[in-house]
């Protein structure tokens, strides 16, 4: 029975995987690049906090009272307002996607205006953008609702007698980037636990390297051991790399502490890795690995974790799937590190389910290799 | 000798699509991925809320408080209520997100609401998941708002009417299934077109067609081919799921759909050669596909609006084919999209196209040279 790990054949197997990683420039571009790239499509190209919304005011009235209310909306810092007179033009806007609603002052708003009583005017959203309608609707209502309240329309409009008083702990100002930050720092160490050690793997037995290594007294364990060694390093380099940029260039807060982080980091890379070896030892394809890997590892990160999309609203059985993708339990981690500090029954339990994913998956692909050798 | 189309090109074509199709694992590839993200998509990339769980802390234990927390069970936005008993459970709850929000109602709530005096109830909210605690704070507040008074006169809604056009129920299927179109196509039209040439490569083979009879322009164009018939495969799929299984109308012109599609096809097959013209290797192929794909998608305004973006990313968003595409299948599906408008997102995608495919074949020839 061979020994499974001798320290001198483990540092040469390890020192042949830094000189690979050395040699191609690809795996530079994975682990310095790529972060980057991520971290600033996250920090300014995805927001959640609705910024100006193109509208077009139609006002059919000529009178004094629709004169006051059309500029409400051109002041207002949620809309940027283009004016017509009839609908047909406001509509072929919307229909080419350059606004995103209407809203129609009605010809006998001044008139009912004089009357003394409360007029009706008309908002019409583009519901082809659900979220963007949601909130042209709100705030259309709003501006509306504010005009009549202050120019004393429609007599007096009662405060409701019970009113609620929200707070927001952890991100008073709501800023999303604040979330979405840390997620991201999710996605890279899914891109370079998962994707960069399936194309590595893959790679070997595609180019037929992987036979040549089979043939010296290498063990399975040392294998894996210098296969997943390396990339770990590489993966905690990355991650430290985003974390720095999150603080400084995004100004995330950091109230959590730095071993926390390096737990919750390390367990996840157990069950990202683990993956990885899977992956490319099950399909031996560099092209299938990558598309595999894409598929079980870089998706679902971004979608079935509640990343950006809240969990709890999706139907029954994706919730389920959801109990099965590593970053569910690694993103909530990370977003209390940053943004509310160290929450350790949170980080224990959470990083010990990873650590029982990543001993799953190692445990596959040892048993998916080994079979392989012997075919 | 001037004709396009050859029986060399035709081999090459025939031999490309093999070579695609020849492998059981990368068959399934083809179809596997764009079905799983049908349907794992469509299902969870939804922004609303529903089913949260929300703490209840009632320091009052009055008649008005029961109402109210009665009238929050009987939201359908809410699944749970978990009865909170001091400040510390509250920070507990809302530090390992048992729940989304606490409700606080002071001790003083019903005595307040007896007397008709203004009564406040608080609400703290895990700020950690901004976007859907300001939603709950909605619901919440509209809820509340509601309670403890009887309607008062006058109790206007402020004036206005709201109607959806395009999609009255706003619902979330009908946004994400005709963007999914856009989404998967790219996926697969980069990553296929610069795996292709990159796994030549680096098995050899690609000297093997140096040296046979077949011209760059042969090879060039029998490399896209194959990814442009899976992309038009794809998005055929997804035409007639969506309406098929999801209820989505399609309300456009078939003609203007896929004359579209194949543009927007082949700006990505451009942009899939210009990455295997400049990879050796496939991970290198695979990393500057994934490169590309990763903005593509996420400044197409699918994943959030471009109007949310700063301006200076917003400029930059009109190099992306998504954002031209995205435009077109979402109109064609809900707005019943006239020609006119069609056109206008329609040439920046052929200018697109022209410069990825231009680009991609300069640097092929200069590369081979």
């Amino acid at each position: 029975m061979k020994q499974a790990i001798d320290r001198r054949r483990l540092r040469a197997l390890i020192r042949k995987e830094l000189a690979q990683i050395g040699r191609d420039p690809s795996t530079f571009l994975i682990a310095l690049f790529l972060p980057l790239l991520l971290m600033f499509l996250f920090g300014f190209a995805i927001s959640l906090d609705t910024a100006r919304t193109r509208i077009a005011v139609v006002v059919q009235d000529s009178g004094g009272a629709a004169a006051g209310l059309a500029p409400s909306y051109s002041n207002s810092p949620y809309f940027e307002v283009s004016e017509f007179r009839a609908v047909p033009p406001a509509r072929d806007l919307m229909m080419a996607d350059k606004v995103r609603g209407m809203v129609v002052i009605p010809q006998d708003f001044s008139a009912t205006v004089a009357k003394g009583k409360l007029p009706q005017i008309q908002i019409v959203t583009d519901g082809s953008q659900p979220n963007t309608a949601n909130f042209v609707a709100a705030y259309a209502e709003g501006v509306m609702r504010n005009w009549a309240a202050s120019e004393g329309v429609g007599g007096r409009v009662a405060m409701p007698a019970v009113q609620a008083n929200p707070r927001f702990w952890y991100n008073p100002a709501l800023k999303s980037r604040n979330f979405l930050v840390p997620g991201a720092i999710a996605i890279v160490m899914t891109m370079i636990g998962t994707l960069l050690t399936a194309l590595v793997v893959a790679r070997e037995w595609e180019r037929g390297t992987m036979e040549a290594m089979i043939a010296t007294p290498m063990t399975m364990v040392e294998f894996v051991i210098s296969k997943v060694v390396p990339y770990y390093f590489l993966a905690m380099t990355s991650m430290a790399v985003c974390t720095l940029l999150a603080v400084t260039l995004f100004q995330v807060p950091f109230r959590g502490s730095i071993p926390a982080l390096l737990l919750v980091s390390s367990a996840f890379l157990m069950p990202s890795l683990g993956m990885g070896l899977f992956i490319s030892s099950a399909t031996k394809n560099q092209f299938v690995a990558s598309q595999m890997a894409l598929l079980a590892s870089f998706l679902p990160t971004f979608l079935l974790s509640g990343f950006v999309y809240e969990i709890a609203s999706m139907p029954v059985p994706i919730q389920a799937l959801t109990y099965v993708v590593p970053a569910r339990y690694l993103i909530p981690s990370l977003q209390t590190i940053f943004l509310v500090g160290d929450v350790w029954p949170m980080f224990l339990r959470d990083s010990a389910i990873m650590l029982g994913f990543g001993l799953f998956f190692f445990f596959l692909s040892f048993r998916v290799t080994r079979r392989s050798l012997d075919t | 000798m001037s004709r396009l189309f050859t029986r060399r090109l035709w081999a090459m074509i025939v031999k490309e699509t093999w070579a695609i199709l020849r492998d059981p694992k990368s068959r399934a590839i083809l179809v596997m991925p764009p079905l799983v993200q049908l349907f794992v998509f469509s299902f969870a990339t939804t922004l609303d809320v529903k089913n949260v769980d929300i703490g209840v802390y009632d320091r009052s234990h009055g008649a008005a408080a029961m109402d109210l927390i009665q009238r929050i069970d009987g939201s359908p936005n809410f699944r749970r209520i978990v009865p909170i008993r001091s400040q510390a459970e509250m920070r507990e709850v809302i530090e390992n997100q048992t729940v989304i929000a606490v409700l606080v109602i002071a001790d003083d709530f019903d005595r307040k609401v007896a007397a008709r005096s203004p009564a406040e109830v608080g609400i703290v909210l895990d700020g950690r998941r901004s976007n859907a605690a300001q939603i709950v704070s909605g619901y919440l507040s509209q809820i509340v708002a509601a309670t403890g008074s009887v309607p008062r006169v006058n109790d206007v809604a402020g004036g206005t009417v709201v109607t959806h056009w395009f999609n009255p129920s706003l619902s979330f299927f009908w946004f994400t299934l005709p963007s999914l179109i856009a989404v998967i196509v790219s996926v697969s039209g980069v990553a296929l077109t610069s795996q292709s040439i990159a796994r030549e490569r680096e098995l050899g083979t690609f000297d093997q067609l140096l040296v046979s009879p077949l011209r760059p322009r042969e090879i060039l164009i029998g490399k896209t081919i194959p990814p442009m018939l899976i992309g038009t495969l794809n998005g055929t799929l997804f035409l007639i799921i969506a309406p098929l299984l999801f209820g989505v109308p399609f309300t456009g012109s078939l003609l203007l759909f896929f004359l579209s599609l194949e543009v927007y096809l082949l700006a990505l097959v451009g942009l899939g050669l210009f990455v295997s013209a400049i990879s050796m290797t496939q991970q290198q192929a695979f990393l500057g596909s994934f490169v590309l794909t990763v903005p593509i998608l996420l400044l197409s305004g699918y994943a959030s609006p471009i109007e949310n973006m700063p301006d200076w990313l917003q400029v930059a968003t009109y190099a992306n084919p998504a954002r031209f595409f995205l435009v077109i299948v979402q109109g064609l599906f809900l707005k019943a999209m006239p020609a006119a408008a069609v056109f206008q997102q329609l040439w920046p995608l052929g200018l697109i196209a022209l410069v990825t495919l231009t680009a991609a074949a300069w640097l092929f020839r200069a590369r081979m040279e």
